[in-house]
């Protein structure tokens, strides 16, 4: 991974994390190896559309229509997803 | 009624299947209890699958398949449909003897999602005489294989005195194996281990020379393969955090059914663990004194009730608090405010010092059924 994420980036989750609803915890997990981390609504939101097939420009747009009262948001998500690439969650 | 407690206790995020003790394996560091050969009689097909459904109910949600080797189980392609349908995340914990790629492809089918393989060392002579049988290079190859199937690999290898020089050559061999993670996993002293003690615990020259060199692939290796080392408690100042807490997230059935808060509980005598044959998994975390025995603090004594640091480590591991002083009550002996803490330094002491001719007593049915 050399290349800096950027709005062009098309980000995807790792094959070593399944993603999903967690009744007992009333949230969205991460589920890896031995492990499991719990998502607050944004980041689990955030990570729902990283499937491999849209970049982030996309991805903005999306979540920026869900959410019109957020205002922009391009900053927060390249912020998250920068963190994310940096636990290792996702590849682009 | 302990049911009235439900609000305060946490639900199980884990369950360990102990799917068998059966393995073809004789590491003298095992952690299955010294009489394993007793254990005849297995849950069959049908227990399991409505333990996970039980235990996943609750809150469950990663499920470690193990023993002992657990594809000698060979309805193990079952459990791990049944479980992947549940939503657990499945991870099979073995040293890949029983397995070739038609068995990787079913399990794969299935919907496993990680498996951990366990290397005993980074070279054939060594790994198949520390393990007491070859198996080095089909580990090796099945590795290769699980990583070409796409499935992650996890590469455990429990560190001890015998193996524990060669740090360098083992993480070169994760490098090249392009596993995910490595776990170097220091021997934890219960079991064969604890027998075999003076023969695997390292010294602090060995251990400080093994960490330097783990940390400098740790740093080299940033955003790409992750590597945990996990020390030897011998030689902290605390005692660890034993399950995060007894019956706080951690569930193990073993073969025959028995449910503990750990794969060790058992072990201590005068607390009847319950068996899942007889109880649902609900009432077994909620309400069962045998899970109820060491949640909170209540049950401290002095040095643990007073300490400020109990809400981080809880007072350390009930199993080893037992096999090393007698009473599972008292204080872990790692931590250095234990009053029996000496024989922690003791067993320090000892490491390296022991006879050169003397042997590791292997983990088979033979010696189980000599001592169990």
């Amino acid at each position: 991974m050399t290349e800096r994420l950027s709005v062009q980036s098309i980000p995807k989750l790792k094959s070593l994390f399944r993603m999903q609803w967690e009744p007992a915890q009333d949230a969205h997990v991460l589920l890896y190896p031995e492990g499991m981390i719990t998502l607050n609504d944004s980041a689990s939101e955030i990570l729902q559309l990283c499937d491999g097939k849209q970049d982030v420009l996309q991805l903005i747009a999306k979540l920026e229509a869900k959410f019109p009262a957020a205002g922009s948001l391009e900053a927060d998500i390249l912020e998250f997803l920068e963190e994310a690439s940096a636990n290792g969650w996702i590849e682009y | 009624m302990a049911g009235s407690n439900i609000e305060k206790i946490t639900a199980p995020r884990w369950l360990l299947a102990e799917l068998t003790y059966r393995c073809p394996l004789q590491c003298g560091f095992c952690s299955n209890p010294l009489d394993f050969s007793r254990y005849k009689q297995e849950l069959d097909t049908e227990d399991w699958v409505r333990v996970f459904q039980q235990a996943r109910e609750i809150g469950a949600v990663q499920l470690g398949l193990s023993g002992g080797e657990p594809l000698v189980r060979q309805d193990l392609e079952v459990l791990v449909g049944e479980a992947r349908q549940m939503g657990y995340y499945t991870n099979l914990i073995t040293s890949t003897l029983g397995m070739n790629e038609q068995r990787l492809e079913k399990l794969q089918k299935a919907g496993l999602d990680h498996i951990q393989v366990s290397f005993q060392a980074p070279e054939e002579v060594l790994n198949d005489q520390i393990a007491g049988a070859s198996s080095f290079l089909h580990k090796k190859r099945m590795t290769q294989a699980i990583k070409a199937a796409g499935l992650p690999v996890v590469l455990n290898i429990v560190i001890h005195k015998g193996n524990i020089d060669k740090m360098r050559d083992i993480l070169e061999m994760c490098i090249e194996l392009n596993v995910d993670y490595v776990e170097l996993a220091s021997a934890q002293y219960y079991g064969y281990a604890l027998k075999n003690r003076d023969l695997l615990l390292p010294s602090k020259e060995q251990l400080e020379r093994a960490e330097a060199i783990a940390h400098e692939y740790q740093e080299k290796l940033k955003g790409g393969m992750k590597i945990f080392y996990i020390i030897p408690d011998y030689y902290e100042k605390r005692p660890k955090p034993c399950m995060n807490g007894w019956g706080s997230m951690f569930l193990t059935v073993d073969p025959e059914g028995l449910a503990q808060p750990c794969h060790s509980a058992k072990l201590i005598p005068d607390i009847e663990f319950p068996n899942v044959k007889d109880h649902d998994i609900r009432s077994i975390w909620y309400d069962s004194p045998a899970f109820n025995h060491y949640r909170g603090y209540g049950w401290m004594k002095e040095p643990c009730a007073s300490c400020d640091e109990k809400e981080k480590d809880f007072g350390g591991c009930r199993c080893q608090a037992y096999l090393l002083t007698g009473d599972a009550d008292a204080t872990d002996p790692v931590c250095e405010k234990s009053a029996d803490h000496g024989l922690i330094e003791d067993a320090v002491a000892c490491a390296g010092q022991a006879s050169s001719n003397a042997q590791v007593f292997l983990r088979n049915r033979f010696n189980s059924e000599k001592i169990g």
